[in-house]
């Protein structure tokens, strides 16, 4: 495998990897917790250092990954107090125990490869020297570690996806049931903990977020079901990362930095072009509701003065604007539009409605 | 054998008492209103029985043991409110939620589950909306699918929290009809109630709370205006006097 195929995998991995458990993240308006425990794991892999004294131990993942639920679990504490907001203390509790991490790089293993811009940044360039044998083949480690991160997260999903719906969508039903939705909570964010450590190698801290968080809600746009949101996010996420890769190339730049800004490429196209929800969508049909709207008040002006004697001076089309109070060209074409619709017909110069127009004009009115 | 017995019941938020040393026994086959003012403690005394909320003090039996050991015959609609209707799910999805507590752990719902779902749609007159996103839902359409959920469970007691909140008359008129049918087939329905001037009409038997248990009984005994005026103050004015039991 070239070197350029193999951070090509890495990045399409990560990117997916972090897209399934984001989904309940995103469902669960827990989008800046994964932010937070994103930056905390640091101190987990710091404090996993300090034990094991070795950067490729693979206990530092679970001390990581234990982090993020004490993460988790501290926020939570401050809530119960109900004397802050979960906003409020998720900014206490993540810039407390990531600064602890920093003093502690800074201070004790500023020898150690564990440097500023790795942690901020990922350094997915270079994952490729990181080498580790397994059944024979000689592969990247960052490879390894996030394919088992995916692997894990896709058979979880599997398995417990009945349980994180019921308890995403009505927690206390879940609990009533017999489910144990705080379980499941804490299982999920083992999960995010897990999913963004291995995440931090490739992408760095900061931009894990946006691997979590962007392609489900870009995902969300398009579907109504569970299930296609969680393929359309794999679909998302791996175009970020495909997108990704060709324009830190083309640009010469950090590929996670890359990745990152490819997530909200996606996500704006998204929420442009989305069928039903996307703005565009949402513009066209506020135009044609309006274009109905106005041929409804049309029909039924029509319908009051049908066989009245003004009806020469009202259903006039160059003084339709006049009694409708409209631009003289919007009457024009509306007129136009009914008249393609079929509700109007123009007859030396008085409108006329047809039956279609009648019908609707009547239906309009019984509301 | 009494479908639920709650004896000596006390949930507190830090030192702020909810809900103080309810008793309340309740018979099979009966429609069961709770009200009282806003605060009183309804949705905490239903979430407690359910084993949601941690009370202080107190034992609840259902069908003479403990809920944990008669999960499968409770059946539980929750508030409206509570939950999120934007997720992506869809009507006949949310339904089959029902059947989840008898699956267990990690099994799947199978055709037999879907069959039952789409019978408790058809039972609420929902069955056109099976394939709907439930953010598409009116209110009352929401509350449809909340009870039909709650019928999947087969329950032998259910626990409804404000089953008629934001519905329209005719919503309500099925709903009351739905919860007769239960009662017929001896089932039993606890429910928060908001509208005192349907008490007499809907239900057989009333718990009237504040905090304290003020009175709970068949509707004929419980219902008068004394208790009323002892759960909520002087708060009743809407109520005509003749209204309330005892004339």
């Amino acid at each position: 495998m070239s070197a350029s195929t193999e951070i090509l995998l890495i990045a399409f991995v990560t990117a997916t990897a972090c897209a399934i458990p984001g989904v309940f993240l995103v469902l669960r308006q827990m989008a800046m917790m994964s932010d937070a425990i994103s930056h905390t794991v640091l101190l987990g892999i710091v404090l996993g250092f300090f034990v094991f004294q070795d950067l490729d131990s693979p206990w530092l993942i679970p001390a990581a990954a234990l982090m993020g639920v004490v993460t988790v679990f501290l926020v939570e504490l401050f809530v119960n107090t109900r004397l802050v907001k979960e906003d409020a203390a998720i900014g206490i509790v993540f810039p407390a125990l990531f600064s602890i991490a920093v003093i502690l790089i800074s201070r004790y293993a500023s020898g150690v490869h564990l440097d500023s811009d790795a942690v901020l940044l990922g350094q997915l360039e270079f994952a490729f020297f990181d080498r580790t044998e397994i059944f024979g083949f000689d592969v990247a480690h960052a490879l390894v570690v996030m394919g088992i991160i995916l692997l894990l997260n896709v058979l979880l999903l599997l398995v417990f996806y009945k349980e994180l719906k019921i308890s995403t969508f009505d927690a206390g039903l879940a609990a009533a049931l017999g489910f144990s939705p705080v379980l499941i909570h804490y299982g999920l964010m083992m999960m995010v903990s897990i999913t963004a450590v291995g995440a931090f190698d490739a992408v760095g801290s900061i931009l894990v977020v946006a691997l979590m968080i962007a392609p489900p809600a870009s995902a969300w746009l398009f579907t109504d079901r569970l299930s296609q949101m969680l393929i359309f996010s794999v679909i998302a996420a791996g175009l970020s990362a495909l997108g990704g890769f060709g324009m830190a190339i083309f640009f010469d730049t950090n590929m996670g930095g890359s990745m990152a800004t490819m997530c909200g490429i996606i996500f704006v196209i998204s929420l442009l072009i989305a069928p039903n929800r996307g703005l565009i969508a949402v513009a066209l049909r506020r135009m044609r509701q309006r274009w109905e709207f106005s041929q409804t008040m049309l029909v039924i002006h029509l319908l009051n003065h049908e066989d009245t004697d003004r009806e020469e001076d009202e259903c006039r089309v160059d003084h339709l604007w006049e009694h409708l109070r409209w631009q003289p060209e919007f009457a024009e074409q509306v007129i136009r539009y009914a008249e393609d619709h079929g509700t109007v017909r123009r007859q030396r110069g008085i409108l006329n409605l047809t039956d279609e127009g009648r019908t609707i004009a009547e239906s309009a009115m019984v509301h | 054998m009494q479908a639920l017995e709650v004896t000596d019941l006390t949930v507190a938020y830090q030192d702020k008492p909810v809900l103080w040393d309810i008793d309340l026994d309740v018979p099979e086959g009966i429609l069961m209103a709770i009200v009282g003012p806003n605060g009183a403690g309804k949705t905490t005394l239903i979430k407690s029985i359910l084993g949601l909320i941690k009370p202080a003090a107190g034992n609840v039996l259902i069908y003479g043991k403990s809920y944990a050991a008669q999960r499968h015959m409770v059946g539980y609609v929750p508030q409206r409110g509570s939950v999120d209707w934007d997720f992506p799910t869809s009507v006949l999805d949310v339904v089959m939620m029902g059947r989840y507590g008898e699956l267990g752990w990690f099994k799947r719902p199978s055709a037999r589950d879907r069959k039952l779902a789409y019978d408790a749609l058809e039972k609420v007159g929902m069955q056109e909306y099976a394939q709907r996103q439930i953010s598409q839902l009116s209110g009352g359409q929401q509350q449809r699918t909340f009870l039909a959920r709650a019928l999947v469970q087969d329950a032998k007691l259910y626990f409804m929290d404000e089953p008629f909140q934001g519905v329209d008359a005719t919503t309500e008129r099925a709903i009351i009809e739905i919860l007769q049918n239960l009662r017929e087939q001896g089932k039993t329905v606890i429910a928060v109630h908001h509208d005192l001037q349907t008490v007499q009409e809907y239900f057989d038997w009333v718990t009237l709370l504040n905090v304290r248990r003020i009175a709970s009984g068949p509707v004929s005994e419980a219902f008068s205006s004394e208790n009323l005026r002892r759960a909520y103050g002087g708060r009743i004015a809407f109520l005509k006097e003749e209204k309330a039991a005892g004339d």
